[in-house]
């Protein structure tokens, strides 16, 4: 389980990184979104890979933690998601501000001389 | 009474919340309603920061016991709850920050407020975010914190509109988005290694990592490093800076220069309480040899910038990068007078994005811009003589004695002439680095270094400044600028506040120095965990 997860984070990332180092504010906004997924992937893990675990107390388990998932990175990981979702759609307004400004997508507002 | 002012460290927070929200429901047109709201909001926080940094320095009786106060929020105690931590250092960060919030906040209501929509909101909701993540004591909140404050530049910076901000607009959002996301990273990393968030439990558990799981904090704290290095606008973090605050509308770039300083904040907080257990990026070697960098960045550009807005932008990088270098240095001799250079560099910048926006009002190339914004949101240009009765408020007589005044004293303020703060500030750095003892390392901070540099972007500055203060107020071919009081005041009273700097140096410095003696010392980490400190047995 650990590789899977782990491949996951790593394809996202990478490819996420490389969509943010390309000129046109698409491929960036795409790529702000993947580096997102992988990092809340990632806080998601660090509360440690575990299955059929409840974060929330169930009364016949007790107060044994071992019956429980660490709950705070999953609150962590939807605070993480609601802040992400909003500036991406800030981003968005932004990236057609920008189009509509400029007449181009290039994200220096204006294309590169060509060759 | 005395239960109600236990609850004090959270009213920097909530007042602005309630503030900005309550503004939206007022709508555009009741402008009245909302500036008076503002005002009224904005000069309470300031009440409260006062009071919080007298109570904290122990000059007003406070209602916790000691020097730090923790304030625990919901009633959960720390770890398991947020704690909001007032001590002197984040008072004095808290009551800068709110003073130049209120000053541009005045200055905005000339003319600026008016070029977009939610100008008073967001710049409440900004000052939300700037005092939450100096007053936090938890890291994922100071997270949250900075996204607040981000989200409201991201507004603020693109206020006004026009292709250039929204240029600057998009490189300065992307840049710190993929901040965001390096903080995520390097928050859950720490989580995952030590189990808490807590700043002050950070404190004293990461001392005691050894082996992988150091190396796993190492790499989290050399992520959070970057993230906070970008805030500060740290060399080779701070390409988006210049153009960013150049472009952005004057009192936002005037409040923006607390921005940077939010990370130098946030550097230096960890740096102090790890201890000499810090992880490379808050270690003094790191932070050094990158401040050095960006002074010399800084100050190359400010020899290069062709244009005002340019030059304030690297004067910005240029005290940020003063900062990082003094707060390099082993020990705490140079952490005192670093705090007085803080304070007086950021209230002089403020002022100065101000005075330079009124300066270039007569030139051609700042008109255009304006003319833009001014016309996308179907406003008449102020500036129009036939409409000089409608403008709010009075002009003032002598705008051009005014304005060189002000350009002369903000120059001498950001270059460290005497006889004002910023060549106490400068000074006093000066004589604790001569007096410091480099340590044994090869590349251990060398004094001399340091030295150079100051003096160097010092007398850099004063060229640049004077070459383009010349051009701009000796030039022939200007038409003299209307200002109005409520644009002269807010830059009359930060500058007169440095002034009072200067004039009160030994008391401020005394207090700044208290700051410094009381970083070394455990305090922060005994008020947040006072049991856990004494169960771990915990020295030093």
């Amino acid at each position: 389980m650990e590789i899977v997860l782990a491949l996951a984070i790593g394809i996202m990332g990478g490819s996420g990184v490389y969509l943010l180092l390309r000129p046109r504010t698409f491929q960036v906004i795409i790529g702000l979104s993947l580096l997102a997924y992988a990092v809340n992937l990632f806080i998601f893990s660090m509360g440690r890979l575990n299955l059929g675990r409840a974060p929330v107390i169930v009364p016949s388990f007790g107060s044994n933690p071992a019956f429980y998932a660490d709950p705070l990175p999953q609150a962590l990981v939807l605070t993480a998601i609601v802040i992400g979702f909003a500036t991406t759609a800030l981003f968005l307004v932004v990236l057609l501000a920008s189009r509509g400004l400029t007449g181009t997508d290039h994200v220096d507002g204006r294309e590169p001389e060509q060759e | 009474m005395s239960g109600w002012l236990q609850h004090l460290p959270i009213l920097p927070v909530v007042l602005p919340l309630f503030a900005g929200a309550a503004m939206l429901l007022f709508g555009e047109t009741q402008r009245r309603a909302r500036t008076i709201l503002a005002l009224t909001a904005t000069l309470a926080q300031l009440v409260v920061a006062v009071t919080l940094l007298g109570m904290s320095g122990g000059l007003i009786s406070a209602p916790w016991s000691g020097e730090v106060g923790a304030y625990a929020l919901g009633g959960w105690a720390a770890p398991f709850g947020i704690v909001l931590v007032v001590d002197r250092l984040s008072a004095i960060m808290l009551t800068l920050g709110v003073t130049l919030g209120l000053a541009t906040l005045v200055y905005s209501l000339a003319r600026w407020e008016r070029a977009g929509t939610h100008f008073l909101p967001l710049s409440q909701f900004l000052l939300m975010g700037i005092s939450g993540a100096f007053l936090t004591g938890d890291l994922f909140n100071l997270f949250v914190f900075f996204e607040v404050l981000l989200a409201a530049s991201y507004g603020l910076v693109l206020h006004g509109s026009g292709a250039t901000r929204v240029r600057a607009g998009l490189h300065y959002i992307v840049v710190n988005l993929v901040a965001s996301l390096l903080f995520l990273i390097a928050a859950a990393l720490i989580y995952g290694v030590t189990g808490t968030l807590n700043m002050a439990e950070l404190a004293l558990r990461i001392p005691l990592l050894v082996g992988d799981e150091r190396a796993l904090v190492d790499a989290a704290a050399a992520l959070l490093g970057v993230v906070f290095l970008v805030k500060a606008g740290a060399w080779p973090l701070n390409f988006w800076l210049v153009a960013a605050y150049g472009a952005a509308a004057a009192p936002v770039a005037g409040v923006f220069a607390i921005l940077t300083k939010v990370g130098v904040y946030a550097l230096m907080r960890f740096e102090t309480l790890l201890g000499d257990a810090a992880p490379a990026p808050f270690g003094g070697e790191w932070m050094f040899y990158c401040g050095l960098a960006t002074i010399a960045t800084g100050t190359l550009g400010m020899l290069a910038a062709q244009q005002l807005d340019r030059l304030a932008g690297c004067t910005v990088i240029v005290s940020s990068g003063t900062l990082l270098t003094a707060f390099g240095f082993d020990g705490y001799a140079l952490t005192g007078p670093g705090l007085f250079y803080l304070v007086s560099s950021v209230l002089a910048s403020g002022a100065f994005f101000m005075v330079i926006e009124m300066a270039e009002r007569g030139r051609a190339i700042a008109a255009d811009l304006l003319a833009v914004s001014f016309e996308a949101f179907g406003l008449q240009d102020p500036q129009d003589p036939r409409q000089i009765e409608s403008v709010v408020g009075f002009p003032i007589p002598a705008a051009m004695a005014f304005l060189g005044l002000a350009f002369i004293l903000c120059g001498v303020l950001l270059t460290g002439l005497p006889p004002l703060s910023g060549f106490v500030g400068k000074f006093t750095l000066l004589v604790a680095a001569i007096a410091f003892e480099p340590g044994a390392g090869s590349n251990a901070p060398q004094p001399w270094l340091f030295v150079a540099a100051l003096l160097l972007s010092g007398f850099a500055g004063v060229v640049a400044l004077s070459r383009i203060g010349v051009r701009i107020f000796w030039g022939t071919e200007r038409s003299v600028p209307q200002l109005q009081w409520t644009e002269a005041v807010p830059v009359t009273a930060l500058l007169l506040l440095c002034v009072a700097l200067a004039g009160g140096a030994g008391p401020a410095m005394t207090y700044f120095n208290a700051t410094a003696r009381y970083l070394e010392g455990r305090g922060y980490v005994e008020a947040v965990l006072p049991a856990m400190t004494v169960t771990e047995g915990f020295a030093r």
